[in-house]
């Protein structure tokens, strides 16, 4: 078959806004295919999501009304049952902590291959290929696939389906097995509340691996001292415990749109990416000329942060 | 309790580097164990030392060469390790998820473990979908991108955070058996002792081929295969200022103070 089933994604009563992206690398990838773009939509007020979802390019919406929150036995028996009933050629998640907690087990489940984390996805007829870094984003890579597939596609990398649609929307109805849920939502809590919120931050002063060692810190802090700035990092300075949860910028910590946002020895990955690209200004100080942080910067020092932010200090200190 | 950690030595890749075809060419790789894998040791270890564990094992895919990264689990607290290798998988560019599902999933079911801590993703192919594929195919539950797991395991229910985007937490009760996909954060990995270095030497690692583990040559062939590798094209109009450490920070100063956010 060609057809494309794509699964929509939400939390705590709202669409995700992967949600609208997955319908057009959907419908992308269904016009490739000559299919039908299906799309589902399971728990919570499913009815109000599929209005939301009745974009341009969809031609159906599957709803399963079952509890309110992402439970991932629930999205795999009724992915699968949809498979079964609509033999999609297909099947698209968004590579989310919900998608990675369902999509390899569908394709396990279905036999099928599974590809996460796409950029890209091209399709001529026969073959998949599908567009995928490695290394931390150092190198992409292209990876080709006959029949059908399980794919996850990453965030922000194809635009959010606009316009009005009109879909078949059809309630489907799950045969979900009670016994087979081995897993319980109990809630959900905020983190990182704490003494400073940094995303009310007019200056971020950010510092990553470079910064090296914990004593380094200091640095960055006499830094942000002398120019006033609000102290954050990205992900790995506080997996080290050097600083609190609720300094963490990127997709799992705080979102920040500073005027001015120093990135000092911050690589760029794109989880961080995702959390500061919205700054009015960014400047990044990092020895690597080609770390994915310069794509994104609207100034650059390519030099020791070591030599740079002393300097820096004095400037201000004087 | 019986725990099995899947470990990987991963390959790690300098800021300047070629490629070679679909591979970085091999001078500019070094290996290292993978970094979510550590947090993942760490959190088995520290659960053998709260006396709910009694034996860590260690698991991984892989040659000989990987075998001094993987004693870093030993050197860390695990008591033993199963190395799976095979000249079968010699020539593979990339091993796909349903290929080390079929290998992992025979070697848990030949040790039984109750709770098996994976990596959320490998720091190389970052797949980030072994774990629950692994779980799915051996009938275990799951829980994916795991940053806190409460340690009394009570009536054969793990309690875990998953961390969600944007800064929340999911709280989660899991039934075991159950794989947990760990997430970097959830603990302090130690660094392994002289004496823990020393030990590890001597604790056990088993190697075994795939007919060892009952796989069958034909279940292990990637479906994804690799094509292309090439360095992204960088997308950067950021102005770089040059000069020394002084002139470019001075220009830095400049603009800071030009846009009002620094005195």
């Amino acid at each position: 078959m060609t057809d494309v089933l794509a699964v929509a994604d939400h939390r705590r009563g709202e669409l995700r806004d992967v949600s609208y992206e997955i319908i057009t690398a959907g419908r992308q990838l269904a016009d490739e295919t000559g299919g039908d773009l299906h799309l589902a939509v399971i728990s919570g007020t499913v009815d109000d999501f599929a209005d939301k979802l009745n974009r341009e390019g969809v031609d159906a919406i599957h709803t399963v009304s079952h509890g309110e929150e992402f439970n991932h036995d629930v999205y795999t028996q009724a992915v699968t049952q949809l498979y079964d009933e609509l033999a999609p050629q297909y099947v698209l998640t968004p590579n989310s902590v919900n998608g990675l907690d369902y999509a390899p087990a569908i394709a396990n489940q279905l036999d099928l291959p599974v590809v996460t984390d796409t950029i890209d996805l091209d399709n001529d007829g026969e073959t998949l290929v599908a567009t995928r870094e490695m290394y931390g984003g150092k190198v992409e890579t292209t990876n080709q696939l006959e029949g059908d597939a399980v794919v996850t596609i990453r965030g922000a990398e194809w635009p959010a389906a606009e316009g009005t649609g009109d879909a078949a929307i059809e309630a489907f109805d799950a045969d979900i097995d009670e016994d087979a849920i081995g897993s319980t939502v109990n809630g959900f809590e905020e983190v990182g509340g704490g003494d400073v919120d940094i995303s009310e931050a007019d200056l971020l002063v950010s510092v990553g691996r470079g910064i090296e060692e914990e004593e380094n810190l200091d640095l960055i802090r006499d830094l942000a001292d002398a120019l006033g700035a609000t102290l954050s990092s990205s992900r790995p300075i506080v997996d080290n415990g050097w600083l609190p949860k609720n300094r963490q910028v990127g997709q799992s910590g705080k979102v920040v749109t500073p005027d001015v946002y120093i990135a000092i020895g911050i690589s760029g990955a794109v989880q961080h990416v995702a959390g500061m690209k919205g700054s009015d200004t960014i400047v990044a100080i990092n020895t690597d000329p080609n770390a994915p942080i310069m794509d994104i910067a609207d100034y650059a020092i390519v030099d020791d942060l070591f030599d740079v932010v002393p300097e820096l200090i004095e400037e201000f200190d004087e | 309790m019986k725990i099995l950690v899947t470990v990987k030595e991963v390959a790690t890749v300098e800021d300047e580097f070629e490629i070679d075809g679909t591979e970085i060419a091999d001078q500019y790789l070094g290996a290292d164990l993978n970094e979510w894998d550590d947090y993942a040791i760490e959190e088995a270890v520290q659960l053998q030392e709260d006396g709910i564990a009694d034996e860590v094992v260690a698991v991984t895919i892989g040659p000989e060469d990987c075998e001094q990264t993987i004693r870093q689990a030993l050197a860390k607290g695990a008591d033993r390790a199963v190395r799976v290798w095979d000249d079968a998988l010699e020539d593979v560019d990339l091993l796909d998820v349903n290929a080390k599902t079929e290998i992992l999933s025979a070697v848990i079911e030949e040790e039984d473990p109750d709770l098996v801590l994976s990596g959320v993703q490998a720091g190389d192919d970052s797949f980030a979908a072994t774990g629950v594929s692994v779980a799915e195919n051996i009938g275990f539950q799951w829980g994916a991108v795991v940053n806190h797991l409460e340690h009394d395991l009570d009536d054969g229910v793990a309690s875990v955070r998953r961390e969600l985007e944007g800064g929340v937490e999911e709280l989660t009760n899991i039934d075991l058996p159950a794989v947990l996909t760990i997430q970097t954060g959830i603990n302090e990995p130690r660094y392994a002792s002289l004496r823990g270095i020393r030990q590890a030497q001597q604790k056990p690692m088993d190697v075994k081929a795939l007919a060892d583990i009952g796989v069958d040559e034909s279940t292990i062939e990637t479906e994804l295969e690799l094509t292309d590798m090439y360095e992204p094209e960088s997308e950067s109009d950021a102005t770089f200022w040059e000069g020394s450490a002084e002139e470019t920070a001075s220009e830095l100063g400049e603009l800071l103070r030009d846009k009002g956010v620094a005195q």
